[in-house]
């Protein structure tokens, strides 16, 4: 295997570093009512990971302070975490543009039904995962009565606007494999996706992001049970495109871990990979200057990203190409 | 060489191109045109096209590559099965339709 940081080198980007830091992206913490075979962190009900209100607070400061344009919750289920709806309101009034990513059935379960409306008085941008239109599809990678559960979410969501074409309410759903293979190209995708869920569930969204499975997590621990790791790692190798470099995420991102740390993007934060020694490692000592122009550590996992499309939380790097076959 | 189909022989479909490369080459050429982005069909029907083909030719090779590319293009299971159902169809219905040979033949040796 030819090492990640050697490949970027190749192709002059000796020390691939940020550009900026528009985005925060705050993980809330890694309890999820969903235990999902794809989560990289491995995310479940009995998992005891929460940010701490001091830690929210410190986000709170650093958003503001910085003016950072985007705070991006995930977690887990963001939405889980005791200090969620105070977290959305300072950002709110600070005037973040809120983006949450919902699994979708949080929004059902006791305590969270107030949630949607929640959302919509704040503009909050929800990005929902949906892994296929079909109920086998989904309820296989995410449990069995899934879809249903993510269907009646996404009809709520419908009621109060978020979704329908022309609203300001943005609801994005974002696709994974269910199983080792590349995502479909994303326009197409989206396409399909528009018209069955529209024609079987009459159910609308705006914009759909294809996301590539990261060979870490359950995913990973799959990819090994079922000898797939070796062919999924070549082929991320082979599908290597240069074009993805200057948009992955990483550049224009910083990843805020429940307790504090800093990584430069969620999978790192899955595989305890922090900041290269010598950078700020906390959101306590958060400094702009120094992380918007950092040196971004480069390891064999980040050939997911710049497989084929390239892959992030924004879905495709380069739009308009297929996956590598 | 333990078995005839080793799956990873599908990666090593270029050495075909050691010799006669122009030949490999035009047919890779020709390759890429058919099945890939910009025709008529869409690469999604293209590759359910030569899934069911895979089936009907018996290609292990073919099997693998389009049931991946298929995944890779957003079909789903019901609908690939779909495609083997239409190749067997067809592959079936050859063999039914050869049964008026076979009336002709009869009719034309019997009494």
């Amino acid at each position: 295997m030819v090492p990640f940081a050697r490949r970027l080198e190749n192709l002059g980007y000796s020390g691939l570093r940020a550009v900026e830091v528009n985005t925060l992206q705050v993980n809330l913490g890694w309890r999820c009512n969903q235990a999902c075979k794809h989560c990289h962190l491995q995310a479940g009900p009995e998992r005891p990971e929460q940010m701490a209100l001091e830690t929210i607070e410190e986000v709170i400061r650093v958003a503001g302070r910085y003016k950072i344009p985007v705070a991006d919750l995930t977690g887990g289920a963001p939405e889980l975490n005791p200090h969620f709806e105070y977290l959305v309101d300072r950002l709110h009034h600070l005037g973040v543009h809120v983006r949450c990513r919902s699994n979708l059935t949080v929004l059902l379960e006791p305590g969270m039904k107030h949630l949607p409306e929640f959302f919509a008085a704040r503009r909050v941008e929800l990005i929902c995962s949906l892994p296929y239109y079909q109920e086998e599809m989904v309820d296989r990678v995410r449990g069995p009565g899934t879809f249903r559960k993510c269907l009646d979410a996404l009809t709520l969501l419908n009621r109060l606007g978020y979704g329908l074409e022309g609203s300001e309410l943005e609801l994005h759903v974002m696709y994974n494999p269910g199983g080792a293979f590349f995502p479909p190209p994303q326009g197409p995708l989206e396409d399909l996706f528009r018209r069955e869920l529209a024609q079987r569930h009459e159910i609308h969204f705006h914009r759909l992001f294809t996301l590539l499975n990261m060979p870490i997590g359950r995913f990973g621990e799959f990819l090994r049970r079922s000898s797939n790791y070796e062919s999924y790692m070549g082929k991320l190798m082979a599908s290597f495109n240069p074009a993805t470099v200057s948009g992955l995420m990483c550049r224009s991102l910083i990843s805020v871990a429940w307790d504090g740390r800093l990584y430069d993007c969620d999978f790192h934060q899955a595989l305890n990979l922090p900041l290269i020694p010598g950078l700020p490692q906390s959101i306590g000592e958060f400094d702009l200057a120094t992380l918007a122009t950092r040196p971004i550590r480069l390891e064999e996992h980040c050939y997911g990203c710049t497989a084929g499309s390239g892959s992030s939380c924004g879905g495709s790097v380069v739009v308009g190409e297929g996956p590598g076959t | 060489m333990s078995y005839y189909y080793e799956d990873k022989d599908l990666e090593r479909f270029q050495e075909v191109g050691k010799y006669r490369a122009d030949l490999f080459d035009n047919f890779m050429n020709y390759y890429q045109g058919v099945m890939g982005a910009g025709g008529v069909l869409t690469v999604r029907e293209k590759a359910l096209i030569a899934l069911a083909v895979a089936h009907t030719v018996q290609c292990p090779y073919c099997i693998d590559a389009y049931t991946r590319v298929s995944l890779e293009n957003g079909s789903n299971l019901e609908e690939m099965t779909e495609a083997v159902h239409v190749a067997a169809a067809i592959r079936g219905g050859a063999a039914l339709v050869h049964g008026v040979q076979m009336q002709n033949v009869a009719a034309k040796i019997t009494m």
